[in-house]
């Protein structure tokens, strides 16, 4: 899951008890908002990057950084980057899954999202009950990384992680 | 400091500033909910981008200035934005007029901007374009739905393309410090984009049966820092707060 970012192997499990405030199951290194930490001299540098610019979690991300590190003893420096940009492939397969178990379809590949979101295609699987019988509600969703779809089987209201490449 | 640089920086950042604020007053007062969370979704992204730009211009100025009082603190004079982003939302259909003559503009200022040689710059345009894409993807689709709509929602959108069309010559206009920052491959040559502007414009409102505006006689001023009545009221919601309680936070 973190092949694309330089992490230090000690620091993964603190970093990993960092969820994301506005989708609690996945952790900042599921969504790959985590592009590098070090351990130097004492001080754990850390390099985050935001998923959208207007994302209000970021803040609340460096915080919870911060407090993660000084329960386990460590000093923390943490940098806001935005290259390179953060895109949807950086998010794991546990992220994806946790995702849909959570109820938001996790993102197709470019082209297909864009034939999903034009409304083309029915290829967006409902969280639901698996069905493709799905409709776009809105391009834009109660978050600014997602879109509002709905099932035309069960009828359920889903969110949709937007491709972002 | 480097004042080309720095003012290049608003030129940039005032347009999405004041832009992302007219579809703030939309928050709540949407014409449905989703067209609702669309615009102030967007006003979102605005909002994301133009901190990044303010951040970088308070760094170059390098006094006591933050990206806050750049964003908040300064007089009207002092408002770089073109005049088409402080238009007022009349109706749903000036509402998508603007934003459609907009994000045309930007995704293709974002296109070249990637190339910069202010590495700053480049990295906020290739984060910026990818939510920018979206934008033109909303606002040109709706610019067809309602042009290929209904008799009412045809006028409307033709009224509002009509009464708009006045402010996007001043998208190509260039100032001193666009020049500057053209001449050093920092900043993006506007005027190349122009002709590929009204042609993918033209396209969509074809598209969509809106006629394409015949006008000889463009609006400017935005960019010398001279606005439409509009701009005061904008910039008296916008900064009461920072004003009537300096350096607050909640």
């Amino acid at each position: 899951m973190i092949e694309h970012a330089d992490i230090d192997t000690e620091l993964i499990p603190i970093l990993d008890k960092v969820s994301d405030p506005e989708i609690p199951v996945l952790t900042i290194l599921d969504m790959g908002v985590v592009r590098y930490a070090k351990l130097v001299d004492d001080v754990v540098l850390i390099k985050i990057t935001p998923t959208y610019s207007g994302c209000p979690a970021m803040d609340v991300i460096a915080d919870d950084i911060t407090a993660a590190f000084k329960k386990a003893g460590y000093k923390v420096n943490i940098d806001l980057i935005l290259s390179p940009a953060w895109t949807t492939d950086w998010i794991s397969e546990e992220g994806r899954d946790a995702l849909e178990k959570y109820g938001i379809a996790p993102p197709l590949d470019a082209d297909a999202d864009k034939e999903a979101l034009l409304g083309n295609k029915k290829i967006v699987k409902c969280t639901n009950c698996g069905s493709h019988n799905t409709k776009l509600v809105s391009q834009f969703g109660s978050t600014a990384c997602k879109a509002l779809f709905q099932c035309e089987d069960c009828q359920e209201p889903f969110d949709y992680f937007k491709c972002l490449k | 400091m480097n004042t080309n640089l720095y003012n290049y920086l608003l030129g940039i950042a005032d347009n999405s500033l004041i832009l992302g604020q007219r579809l703030g007053e939309l928050c709540g007062h949407g014409p449905s909910l989703e067209t609702d969370i669309a615009l102030t979704n967007i006003s979102l992204d605005l909002f994301g981008q133009v901190r990044s730009y303010y951040q970088y211009a308070a760094k170059v100025a390098g006094d006591n200035r933050d990206e806050d009082t750049i964003a908040m603190m300064r007089p009207e004079r002092e408002y770089v934005n073109v005049l088409l982003v402080e238009q007022p939302n009349t109706d749903f259909g000036y509402v998508i007029a603007r934003q459609f003559l907009f994000d045309v503009y930007h995704y293709m200022f974002l296109t070249e901007l990637q190339s910069s040689k202010d590495e700053t710059l480049a990295a906020i345009a290739k984060k910026s374009i990818k939510e920018v894409s979206y934008h033109v993807r909303f606002s040109s689709d709706w610019i067809k739905r309602l042009g290929d709509g209904t008799e009412e929602s045809h006028k409307r959108i033709q009224n509002a393309i009509n009464d708009l069309w006045t402010y996007t010559d001043e998208l190509f206009h260039q100032t001193e410090a666009d020049k500057k920052m053209i001449a050093d491959g920092v900043g993006v040559d506007t005027s190349k984009l122009k002709e590929q502007y009204y042609k993918q414009i033209s396209n969509v409102l074809d598209e969509a049966t809106i006629e394409v505006p015949d006008l000889k006689y463009f609006q400017k001023g935005g960019k010398q820092g001279v606005h439409t009545e509009h701009m005061g009221y904008i910039l008296a919601e916008l900064q009461y707060m920072q004003r009537a309680y300096p350096n607050m936070s909640w």
